[in-house]
């Protein structure tokens, strides 16, 4: 018996590890970033299952009542409702508008991540791969729109565009993309140059096969970072644009819409109806960064032990 | 050097023209010009006459023509709203903005410099690690909902502080600035401090990041090695050499600072160039925030202009680099 437990720990030790299994462990070594990565999930929960779990619809006219309005936090509403962070200036619950908010700005900040991602991946990927005046082209280009910061670009594109939740998230896509498509091309770079490359250009394999089997799974560690980065931005961006009132139509409120109805109330000491929105939007991005934060510590080979 | 500038100026122009191209498609291609540029309390006659002053009823590339002629005389439409040049009302406006922009810059210096340099002299000190969490929140934090809450704690709860408005204002060589007054100065200081905050987090990055770097070097342990005071080394020695750095980066951001403002001068309803394009944008005043955004573009492309010849003869690899690509 002794000895056959003894080898089965032997064994246990020196199990080979994934590099999946040790990119978690490298991860959950710093605790800050465990919690925050638990915080992301516990969000991203929220955001998805929403509409099952708030106590009240904030959309649901039949419910909301305005005899609700501006209540403090932790008061009843007259049919024995508990609205624990107080009720917003129509009588919404504002734990519930909370929880719809961040549907709303995590689905507008990742689905403009992804987007800007895949275009800007595609065209800094072209740019890296085939050189030349493509490159120059492009990233004068990138050049030009990075020299511009983000608001002032953002600002400019929703002056045009106009408002509505499409048109918020095609801003953010052109805002991002250069971000994407310079760290893709300048990791690229660095690998084009590699044997295997050559090796699967000698074997004659296609462009195409190249680019997006060869070359872009050895650029995603970077791009995995910026990604995180990018994500927080958009969600800050387009709660700052929401909150200027040129963003998120009012039938979608994502939380800068949120912080925005409750500055009227603010001069008045009503501060709830700004400040848990705004503690919702902080502890995302502030969870987001400190994620990417780390990713950038594990997936950097030059810290690796 | 003469090249080097001349090129950069030719490409500096041909970004004015593209992003003047982008202006224009935008408001002539993608909205309606009619609806976008003519007041729409306009009576017929009335929205025939500017269609023909604009040229509306000409083609594409002359309407662009008379609308690059015009923005170079100065002429970018009238507010529907005041009744004056566009331009004007912007130029009204700028020293407010360009006030708040030099205080916050000012601030992210005095403050961030100093916290950035003794987090970078003892990494492994409590306090230098509080200091650095503090700028992963100055990263993270929303400017708008900071400066809500700043008024809310100095302006609503405590009182100390006014919340809106420019105060007081002097005349200083012409031009009406805050920072001479008490109460000016009282205005300024929220405002300010929410811009400031930002930057601030980015210049204790890149101290820190600097002075970590410096003080292995040769020069500061033969620095050492003489007795020199420590106070000298770090004043002298270590901030000499984590200036550039510094100097370059919070150069490019200024153009950031003032187009961030937008933000902090709606929060703070501090009445500069910001404040009028989001009133502008909302109450669909087009020739203001087309006006605007040229300005802005044409001040970006001249920020960028000064610190790139600037960077070029602190740094003559840059210039080498650039005549021979």
């Amino acid at each position: 018996m002794n000895r056959s437990d003894g080898r089965a720990g032997h064994i246990s030790e020196i199990r080979v590890e994934t590099p999946l299994q040790r990119f978690a462990a490298d991860f959950l070594e710093s605790r800050i970033a465990a919690v925050a990565l638990s915080v992301l999930l516990g969000i991203i929960f929220i955001a998805l299952f929403a509409p099952f779990i708030s106590p009240t619809n904030p959309f649901d006219l039949a419910v909301v009542s305005v005899m609700d309005s501006r209540l403090p936090p932790g008061s009843e509403s007259f049919d024995g409702v508990t609205f624990w962070l107080g009720t917003d200036g129509a009588g919404r619950d504002l734990l519930s508008s909370i929880f719809y908010g961040l549907r709303t700005s995590l689905g507008v900040g990742v689905a403009s991540g992804l987007i800007a991602m895949l275009i800007g991946c595609s065209i800094g990927l072209t740019a890296a791969y085939f050189g030349g005046r493509t490159d120059t082209l492009i990233m004068r280009l990138v050049d030009i729109q990075l020299s511009f910061p983000a608001i002032l670009v953002a600002l400019m594109l929703v002056t045009i565009l106009g408002k509505g939740v499409d048109k918020i998230i095609v801003a953010l896509v052109i805002v991002q993309w250069a971000y994407y498509a310079r760290t893709v091309r300048a990791s690229a770079l660095v690998e084009r140059s590699r044997e295997y490359v050559e090796a699967a250009t000698c074997l004659a394999l296609s462009h195409k096969r190249i680019v997006f089997r060869h070359l872009l799974p050895n650029c995603l560690p970077p791009l995995i970072v910026v990604a995180t980065v990018q994500t927080a931005h958009a969600i800050s961006l387009e709660a700052t644009l929401s909150f200027l009132g040129i963003g998120l139509p009012t039938t979608e409120p994502s939380l800068g819409l949120l912080i925005a109805n409750g500055f009227e109330y603010m001069l008045s000491g009503k501060y709830w109806i700004s400040f848990f929105p705004g503690i919702a939007l902080l502890v995302t991005i502030v969870s987001i960064n400190l994620v990417g934060d780390q990713l950038r510590d594990v997936l950097n080979p030059r810290l690796q032990k | 050097m003469s090249v080097f500038i001349l090129r950069r100026l030719l490409q500096s122009v041909a970004v004015l023209l593209i992003m003047s191209l982008i202006v224009f498609v935008g408001v002539n291609l993608i909205g309606d010009p009619v609806d976008m540029l003519i007041n729409p309390e306009a009576d017929q006659a009335e929205i025939a006459r500017v269609i023909r002053d604009l040229g509306l009823d000409r083609p594409i590339h002359e309407q662009y023509w008379y609308f690059l002629v015009n923005a170079l005389k100065g002429d970018l439409g009238k507010s529907f709203i005041f009744g004056e040049p566009a331009l004007k009302l912007i130029v009204q406006r700028m020293p407010a903005t360009l006030e708040l922009a030099f205080v916050a810059l000012f601030m992210a210096v005095v403050v961030g410099i100093p916290l950035g340099v003794y987090a970078g002299l003892t990494p492994e000190s409590k306090i230098s690690k509080a200091i650095m969490s503090a700028s992963i929140l100055g990263f993270s934090l929303p400017t708008f909902w900071v400066g809500l809450m700043m008024i809310m704690v100095f302006a609503v709860f405590l009182g100390w502080l006014p919340s809106t408005g420019r105060g007081e204002t002097t005349s200083l060589f012409g031009i009406q600035v805050s920072f001479l007054t008490l109460d000016g100065l009282s205005h300024l200081v929220m405002p300010a401090l929410n811009l400031a905050l930002f930057k601030m987090s980015l210049v204790i990055r890149l101290s820190r990041a600097g002075t970590r770097e410096v003080v292995h070097q040769d020069y500061i342990k033969f620095a050492r090695a003489k007795g020199i005071r420590a106070s000298r080394i770090v004043l002298v020695h270590v901030m000499k050499n984590i200036m550039i750095p510094v100097v370059t980066v919070l150069g490019l951001e200024f153009g950031g600072l003032i187009a961030f403002s937008v933000v902090t001068e709606t929060v703070f309803a501090w009445p500069g160039m910001g404040k009028l394009l989001i009133d502008a944008i909302l109450n669909l005043d087009r020739p203001i925030v087309v006006a605007y955004l040229m300005i802005t573009v044409l001040l970006f492309v001249v920020i960028n202009l000064i610190v790139d010849i600037l960077y070029s003869i602190l740094d003559p690899r840059v210039r080498l680099q650039d005549i021979r690509s």
